[in-house]
């Protein structure tokens, strides 16, 4: 079964250039263009710069990665090292190689 | 007094005023500035309510702008919660002198990957810090947290981090923590990171009563209350007693109060009460208590000054209706605002919650007299060891205010003296003057009688008097004192009547025995002219004979010389012719 073509609209927010933001970015692009080539946009929110957003999502811990389209929303909470758990919070099927 | 001043003055540690009643007379001056202090307690035990109003009390009176980061409530929900209790977070919200900030974390929302901290929170805290310049911060409550996210290493790890953050920040806080099972502090131990200053808060019901109840477990550098206190929400937000600490400092005038019944004046040194005095009426059911509490709040409306009746038995239009029975018309000055009746069940509320009813009312009315009708019902199924303090609290808030209070109570003794006082020996000792009421049963009738126990201050009558209630008021007449009891009632006034004609009697005979007395001495008188007329014939009698003797011995003499001469002559004349011879 193929994946149905719709948008999803991520949004990660890290604090600074702290190992773990920079990991959760690497990891989440590359997840992305694994599994949803052609269907996701991405946008990093930092904190440290923008401290006044971080209430709109409700932001405790970071990095937080937050799946606003398609409803409902999700959130995944820590670097996004674990592939599969990601997948599953994003509700994606993965693309099997 | 001087020395705590200065203790005051000094603090060891320097101190965030909380501004809520009592808390600070506990804690000395209030939460340890700059420090986080942990306030935990069971569900419904006040501890959003404490945490708000040190909030805004900080904000609105201290000048402390406060962040309130709810985990629970959002901030409509607080906002109406505590509009109830006259805080309006909504215009300090606008003023920028609180933040409200709702912590909304869903479990099922959530997916963990991998590491990750809390940096988000600390961001949005000092965001939120930043924005109104804050210097106090509440967190209600944090364990919300542990529901939310399922990785409790990282959580433990990030509050110890966030609580030595608080700290370094300078941020006067509040953590608030439900309580544990059995003896622990709080479910998720914050404990170990909170330790500056932990309070307790306690709901607990007895005798279907409940009762809030207030703790400073601890209170690192700095000295304490550490005794349990009571503490309610009322009106005005959080009120923990004492409210005016346990002090013996009101001042004592000397001016005098009449009592509305001038015998009692009388009884009570002549002029009444003290101004600012306690007085107890005590006594069985239908002694009159009621009707002395009523009178004492009609002469102060009449010396036009306030009163305010506290009743706990009758409804407001009940009193009205039965002290007029009496001769006491309460209603006129209802209508000129100087009588407030309050009647409420006692067992309404805790005696907690009825004493700061009362404070507030009285601090709304200002009153000059409070009677208090009747204290017994108030302390119902209670120990004495636990009304006591609460009536001490009471009537130290009454005397600062210089107000005289009447309380009565209701004795549960039988029909002996020394059962009835021994029934109200907790409360007694607080009073300034104490007057018993007793029904005296005799003679097919059962009296009411009155008598002082005690007035300090004043040289009061040790007698006891007969207490007549009848439709021309209240009046007190003097007992007789029969051969072994007093007598009262148709007793008395058989007395009286008796010793009326006996009076009469002996008036009678008085005034028989003057006249006997006038008469005698009329006799006497007579006797004694009588005799006085016989001494004067005497004395006639005598001189009589005396000049008769004398008379007749000038004449003997006389006769004798002449004779002599006589005889003389003859002689000489026989010798001239003897010698002629």
């Amino acid at each position: 079964m193929s994946t149905i073509a719709m948008n999803y609209e991520l949004r990660l927010y890290v604090a600074g250039q702290t190992a773990k933001s920079i990991a959760a970015v690497a990891n989440l692009k590359r997840i992305c263009e694994t599994h949803l080539a052609g269907q996701y946009r991405i946008e990093v929110i930092d904190l440290t710069k923008t401290p006044q957003l971080a209430a709109g999502d409700q932001i405790l811990a970071l990095p937080t990665l937050v799946r606003r389209l398609p409803e409902p929303i999700k959130k995944i909470i820590g670097d996004l090292s674990d592939e599969e758990r990601v997948l599953v919070g994003l509700d994606v099927q993965p693309v099997k190689e | 007094m001087s020395k705590d001043t200065n203790a005051h003055a000094t603090p060891v540690l320097p101190k965030s005023p909380t501004g809520i009643t009592g808390l600070d007379e506990i804690t000395g001056g209030g939460l340890p500035t700059g420090r986080p202090t942990l306030v935990c307690g069971s569900a419904g035990c006040g501890k959003t309510m404490l945490a708000t109003e040190f909030i805004v009390r900080g904000a609105a009176e201290f000048g402390e702008p406060g962040v309130f980061l709810m985990f629970e409530e959002n901030a409509a929900e607080l906002t109406a919660n505590v509009r109830s209790l006259g805080f309006d977070l909504e215009r300090l919200v606008k003023e920028k002198k609180v933040l409200l900030d709702h912590v909304h974390i869903e479990r099922s929302e959530i997916e963990e990957t991998g590491e990750y901290d809390l940096e988000g929170l600390f961001i949005r805290l000092g965001h939120a810090i930043d924005s109104i310049g804050a210097k106090r911060v509440v967190l209600d409550t944090v364990e919300a947290l542990f529901a939310g996210l399922p990785n409790h290493g990282i959580l433990r790890a990030e509050l110890r981090r966030l609580f030595r953050w608080l700290k370094d920040r300078g941020m006067t806080a509040i953590i608030t923590g439900e309580k544990g099972d059995g003896n622990a502090i709080t479910r998720y131990g914050l404990e170990e990171y909170v330790a500056d200053c932990v309070i307790t808060l306690d709901h607990r019901v007895t005798e279907q009563i409940s009762t809030r109840r207030l703790r400073v477990l601890k209170y690192r550098g700095s000295a304490h209350g550490t005794n349990e206190y009571p503490f309610l929400i009322g009106e005005r937000g959080i009120s923990v007693l004492p409210i005016t600490s346990l002090r013996l400092d009101h001042a004592a005038p000397s001016e005098r109060l009449c009592t509305g019944i001038s015998r009692l004046d009388e009884m009570l040194g002549g002029q009444g009460v003290f101004r600012g005095s306690s007085v107890l009426v005590s006594g069985a059911p239908g002694t009159g208590k009621s009707s002395i509490g009523a009178k004492f709040a009609e002469a102060a409306c009449r010396r036009g000054e306030r009163a305010l009746l506290f009743a706990y038995e009758e409804s407001s239009a009940q009193i009205v209706r039965n002290m007029r029975s009496i001769g006491i018309d309460l209603a006129p000055w209802m209508e000129k605002g100087l009588l407030q009746i309050h009647a409420s069940r006692p067992t309404l509320q805790g005696l907690e919650q009825h004493l700061v009813g009362l404070h507030d009312t009285v601090k709304a009315f200002r009153p000059a007299v409070v009677v208090v009708d009747p204290i017994s019902n108030l302390t119902l199924d209670r120990s004495d060891a636990e009304v006591k303090p609460t009536l001490m609290r009471l009537i130290d808030f009454l005397k600062q205010q210089q107000i005289t209070t009447v309380f009565t109570s209701l004795t549960t003794g039988g029909s002996t003296a020394s059962a009835a006082e021994d029934s109200q020996v907790g409360v007694s000792s607080l009073m300034d003057a104490w007057l018993l009421l007793r029904n005296v049963e005799f003679n097919g009738e059962r009296n009411r009688t009155l008598y002082v126990l005690k007035a300090r201050g004043t040289a009061h009558s040790n007698q006891v008097r007969e207490f007549v209630l009848s439709d021309a008021g209240i009046a007190l007449v003097d007992v007789y004192l029969g051969a072994d009891r007093v007598l009262t009632g148709t007793a008395r006034v058989a007395q009286a009547a008796h010793e009326h004609s006996a009076a009469e009697l002996r008036r009678e005979d008085h005034e028989r025995k003057l006249r006997q007395l006038a008469s005698k001495r009329k006799v006497i008188e007579a006797q004694i002219a009588a005799l006085n007329a016989e001494g004067e014939a005497e004395e006639a009698e005598v001189k009589f004979a005396i000049a008769h003797e004398t008379l007749r011995e000038e004449t003997t003499q006389q006769n004798s010389a002449d004779m002599g001469q006589l005889r003389g002559g003859e002689t000489t004349a026989n010798k001239a012719t003897k010698g002629k011879r």
